[in-house]
């Protein structure tokens, strides 16, 4: 039983209280080194048969944003399927609190996109499956975002917008599937092919280790947004008024 | 079991009947967005043909959304759906039900009508055959996929504008394969047998799961 003690929401506010700290000290360490390492410890170019100049440096916001997108969007539903089968509040919670930042993520990752797209496409903006995705994954966390401030009653809201969110896990395969493969016998991207055992070594140090930094940073802000819905939502119940009291 | 199944059949058709011009304004919303498109970008046959596949498509996802609000709304509101609810037979099988009867007065009037649309944009006959067929497949995934939103929806302030904001981005697989199969059948009808396929499976996975994803939606709903 030891394994759900913080699954209530009077035991997890502290434990969450005191985790806060740690994410941010991390968070802050991890951006100050990737970005240190990404603009200094770097070579000017991006290798390829294409090389890029100093403008690729944008990758250790954009690959990083872009990933982070997408995992929490997976944890968005996780935390959403949890919720539905075992009915724990906080699960629920900790889904809302969850996609504000997921789609930050997505938007910064767009944004910076084009940024790196129009030195090096020529274009702000292009049909590439990737961009198209990662749009189809902003207007995913709207909708999620939208049907939860929608619907007044917490306990309704909650359950709608983590059955919409299982949906939107469901469809995902099948939308970017779609995207990049529209005609079957055929598929294209203008995105380079890329692996990371093909990247030089001190790129992909600081491309993780913003990774890193962004990871932790999530986590920093979705638990921050986690006590406060706690505490708004439970704020009339005796643990929490004990503990406005003494904060107070 | 299935005598549920044609009872609500039976039911929404014959309520459908009673009022049909909710029916007919779906299909006027389909043929008005099509014919507005024309004036809007020009009337050069060569850009129409290009346009037209993509165009109807979008129509029918824009028609088959606006008319899901009705979905469920109506029995939602005089009570009728809590009885459903009640029922000892699976709410799965009663949304498949309604969603049946739903494609049948809104998705089957667009698949007839498609035809008419696509000499509007004068595209060969070749297309106009795989137009009827791609949306005879990819209509009932759109009611099937969109009943699962009108369930999360349901007597909410703004539940349209809302169920299109929550639908429309689980529309993208119908709409890519869908347009793409009239544009290719347009140069080979043969090429054109990848996208059915595909069609038909969105079609399959979609009867078989978005029933229930629409019957725990709507018990969110009701509880």
């Amino acid at each position: 039983m030891k394994l759900f003690r913080f699954s209530s929401p009077a035991t997890f506010y502290p434990l969450a209280g005191k985790l806060i700290p740690l994410f941010w000290v991390l968070t802050a360490l991890a951006l100050v080194i990737g970005l240190y390492w990404g603009f200094f410890e770097t070579p000017d170019r991006l290798g390829g048969t294409n090389p890029q100049k100093e403008y690729y440096r944008i990758i250790f916001i954009h690959v990083p944003a872009a990933w982070m997108s997408m995992w929490l969007y997976l944890m968005l539903a996780v935390w959403s399927a949890i919720g539905l089968v075992f009915n724990t509040r906080l699960s629920f919670m900790m889904a809302q609190a969850t996609a504000p930042t997921g789609a930050l993520f997505t938007f910064v990752a767009l944004y910076t996109g084009s940024f790196w797209g129009h030195p090096s496409w020529g274009t702000w903006w292009d049909w590439d499956p990737r961009l198209t995705s990662e749009l189809i994954l902003f207007f995913l966390y709207v909708g999620y975002l939208a049907l939860h401030s929608a619907i007044d009653d917490p306990r309704r809201g909650d359950k709608a917008s983590a059955l919409l969110a299982i949906v939107g896990l469901v469809m995902l395969p099948l939308i970017f599937w779609s995207i990049n493969c529209p005609d079957p016998n055929q598929c294209a991207a203008l995105h380079q092919r890329s692996g990371l055992s093909q990247m030089e070594g001190n790129i992909l140090f600081a491309m993780l280790t913003m990774t890193f930094g962004l990871w932790m940073y999530s986590f920093a802000a979705t638990l921050t947004r986690l006590r406060s819905l706690i505490l708004e939502r439970e704020g009339d119940s005796a643990w929490a008024r004990e503990l406005l009291e003494r904060e107070r | 079991m299935w005598q549920v199944f044609r009872c609500i059949l039976g039911r929404d058709l014959r309520l459908a009947m009673r009022r049909r011009t909710e029916v007919l304004t779906t299909l006027f919303f389909f043929v008005i967005v099509i014919s507005l498109f024309p004036l809007g970008v020009g009337t050069e046959k060569q850009i129409l043909r290009i346009l037209g596949p993509g165009v109807v498509w979008v129509a029918a996802l824009l028609a088959s959304m606006l008319a899901l609000e009705r979905l469920f709304a109506a029995d939602h509101e005089d009570g009728t759906l809590e009885q459903m609810l009640m029922t000892p037979q699976p709410l799965s099988l009663v949304v498949l039900a309604k969603v049946t009867a739903h494609w049948l007065l809104t998705g089957l009037p667009l698949v007839a009508m498609a035809p008419l649309m696509g000499m509007q944009y004068h595209l060969p006959d070749t297309a106009l055959v795989a137009m009827i067929l791609a949306l005879l497949l990819g209509t009932p995934v759109l009611s099937l996929i969109g009943a699962i939103g009108a369930a999360l929806t349901l007597g909410l302030r703004g539940g349209g504008i809302l169920l299109s904001l929550l639908i429309l981005p689980l529309y993208i697989p119908v709409l890519v394969y869908g347009s793409r199969a009239v544009t290719v059948s347009a140069i080979d009808f043969a090429e054109t047998l990848p996208y059915f396929s595909l069609l038909g499976a969105f079609l399959l996975l979609a009867l078989v799961l978005s029933p229930l994803a629409a019957a725990a939606a709507l018990r969110i709903a009701t509880e």
